[in-house]
């Protein structure tokens, strides 16, 4: 973890994804950069329609029919190569081999999002088959070490039992096994918790990580809950309206926050111990349109500190604060320029 | 699932002496009986009866024992010798006239239905996956003017083309010469010459429709989150499609294959009229007009049977097919 500034297994560049809708285009993900480093975890939060989702997908190419990649790079590192997918076809050979072989991915409901008739055996070979070339059996073996791998009991039963026979936290640990079969070097978790028990969702946020050490992979965890974010990420990027608007280390995002919308919605959570009032903090304003987004900086028309024409007119750029913190805000900026000038 | 299965047949051993019973009740519902039916017609055929023909015909048949003993020996005559009774319209056994008819009735609608769903499923699958491409839009065409297109219109305009353009003898399934001539590969050939209009009349009226549900049932499972799933480990889109919402979307029609065995003996009366095909369609029509009661009891009894039996036959696929159903 701690290597000489090693090269980051994902890098995203400048991402934007259109959604060709019949009102016009919505701009769903508009200029993003995350990087993901070797074993590290990224926590990607934002509100619904913030675009962490599509972000995410863009890494898999598992778009929606009407979203397409409109600019940007998402650069994947392996073994000193490097592949762009954002250039290559959705079905190519090239996207399907790193589609559950370098890449794997797991879901939100794992009510759903487990095939209701096939058995779990069944599903945690599949990936297995088709990418390793192993033979019929060596594949169950290496599934049932998977199953095994995911702490779930009773391996032989469970390979032959259907989703529906098992919990929601031991579905959500066969979903793992599946994307783990084929020892991925990156894993993408799009809210594995969220449609769990708060019990269950901490034994499967400890699960992962100790997975990622064994592994040594990297997670890239969309979650819409600080307090999931706190407990797994090394890192956090917080998304609004399309873009990334501040990335820094998970402890910097918590006790340090420089962008006004990750202070606000930091500001909206409530606390065990914050003094008594009647209200809870929120946002003021809505998510705006998107069809018509605001000038200038998205986020201006909610923001207590946008104050200046500068804010309504301007897209702000990005602000390195240092190594391994941004943020785009024009405030920031400013107040990185004034740090720099005065030290 | 050994257990589901004894159980499924359990149940079907009530149910068929219910089917039986109503049958039987279907045959007593007419006023009067057989005997007073047949002194009737040898009325009307100018033959003199003399007085106590009639009370002689009933005891010779048993019909003036208690109700119940009717049953069972009517029961235990098909039971035991596959005989239906007397039809009084044929003055034939029942079951010389059935069977053979049964027979073809059964073999052209299993090939019609085979053949609907070999066009249905892959169209329907493919207008779900590529929905409002132009094909989709085609097909959504194609299913509904065959939805709305009488199927005795399209066998008439059939025949007329087949006569017409290529000269041939149409109507019934075999022509004149061959009709009682023994099988042989002939006779074969014939056949087929003549079973390719009722085929492809049934089976695209029936393609129509089942492409409009296999599309919908397709549309509400490829957006199921297991569909992503599935794509996210690296299958290709086409194997993902096959082996995931196919399976679950075709288990409404799994269900339904023991209502199709019913249908196919009573149902398509109309277009086997038009295209004179001696299957059980038009036999039953008769049956019922003519007040025939031994042959119409002997089809619904037939009829409930072969529902019974479906059910059971689309039960068990279903359990085969979707492990939510053998386990609950």
């Amino acid at each position: 973890m701690a290597g000489e500034n090693p090269k980051p297994i994902i890098e995203i560049e400048n991402l934007k994804v259109h959604f060709k809708m019949r009102e016009g285009v919505v701009k769903a993900v508009d200029g993003v950069n995350l990087s993901l480093m070797p074993g590290e975890v990224l926590g990607v939060v934002g509100e619904s329609g913030s675009g962490k989702s599509v972000t995410v997908r863009t890494i898999m190419q598992l778009l929606p029919k009407i979203a397409s990649i409109a600019d940007g790079k998402v650069l994947f590192n392996d073994n000193g190569t490097t592949t762009d997918i954002a250039k290559l076809a959705k079905n190519s050979r090239d996207m399907r081999a790193l589609r559950g072989g370098k890449i794997g991915m797991i879901f939100q409901e794992p009510m759903t999002a487990l095939s209701p008739v096939h058995t779990i055996g069944h599903q945690v070979m599949t990936p297995i088959l088709l990418h390793t070339g192993l033979s019929k059996r060596e594949a169950e073996q290496r599934a049932k070490e998977t199953l095994d791998m995911v702490r779930l009991p009773r391996i032989e039963e469970m390979m032959r039992s259907y989703p529906h026979q098992l919990s929601g936290g031991m579905r959500q640990r066969a979903m793992i096994a599946t994307a783990l079969a084929c020892r991925p070097k990156v894993l993408i978790a799009d809210e594995p918790t969220t449609a769990l028990d708060v019990t269950t969702e901490a034994q499967i946020l400890d699960l992962l990580k100790e997975l990622k050490r064994e592994l040594g992979m990297s997670i890239v965890f969309i979650t819409h809950n600080f307090g999931v974010v706190a407990d797994i990420a090394d890192r956090v990027s917080v998304m609004y309206l399309g873009n990334v608007v501040e990335t820094g280390t998970t402890e910097d995002i918590f006790y340090d926050p420089r962008h006004p919308y990750t202070r606000a919605l930091l500001n909206s959570i409530p606390r065990l111990g914050a003094e008594k009032q009647p209200r809870l903090n929120t946002i003021p304003g809505m998510i705006p349109d998107p069809y018509r987004l605001p000038a200038g900086c998205v986020f201006n028309p909610r923001c207590s500190a946008a104050t200046d024409q500068l804010c309504r007119t301007t897209y702000p750029g990005i602000t390195r604060i240092n190594d391994h913190r941004m943020a785009r805000c024009h405030r920031v900026a400013e107040a990185v320029a004034t740090e720099s000038i005065a030290p | 699932m050994i257990s589901y299965i004894l159980n499924r047949i359990a149940w079907a051993v009530p149910m068929l002496f219910l089917v039986s019973v109503a049958s039987f009740a279907v045959i007593q519902l007419p006023p009067g009986d057989f005997a007073s039916a047949m002194v009737a017609e040898m009325r009307t055929q100018g033959d003199v009866v003399p007085e106590g023909t009639e009370e002689r015909i009933r005891h010779e048949y048993g019909l003036d024992r208690p109700i119940y003993e009717q049953y069972v020996s009517w029961m235990g005559k098909i039971v035991l010798h596959g005989d239906f009774g007397t039809s009084l319209g044929f003055n034939q056994p029942v079951s010389n006239l059935i069977w053979d008819r049964l027979f073809l009735t059964v073999s052209i609608s299993l090939a019609s239905l085979i053949l609907t769903w070999v066009i249905a499923i892959p169209i329907g699958v493919y207008a779900a996956a590529r929905q409002y491409s132009f094909l989709d839009y085609f097909f959504t065409i194609f299913g509904f003017i065959g939805r709305g297109f009488p199927e005795f219109l399209s066998a008439l305009i059939l025949m007329w083309f087949a006569y017409s353009w290529f000269g041939m003898n149409v109507g019934g399934l075999f022509s004149p010469e061959m009709q009682n001539a023994p099988w042989s590969l002939a006779k074969v050939i014939d056949l087929a010459n003549h079973l390719w209009i009722p085929l492809l009349v049934l089976a695209s009226s029936g393609a129509a429709g089942l492409i409009r549900i296999v599309r919908a049932n397709m549309l509400d499972e490829l957006n199921k989150p297991y569909v992503e799933t599935a794509l996210s480990q690296g299958l290709t889109e086409w194997s993902v499609i096959w082996r995931y919402p196919v399976r679950v979307a075709l288990n409404p029609f799994i269900s339904t294959i023991g209502w199709a065995l019913p249908a196919l003996i009573s149902g398509d009366v109309i277009t086997s009229v038009v295209l004179n095909l001696p299957t059980t369609g038009p036999l039953l029509l008769k049956a019922l007009q003519s007040q025939d009661m031994y042959l119409s009891g002997a089809f619904i009894l037939i009829l409930g049977a072969f529902t019974i039996i479906g059910t059971i036959v689309s039960d068990i696929l279903l359990a085969i097919s979707d492990p939510r159903i053998r386990y609950r």
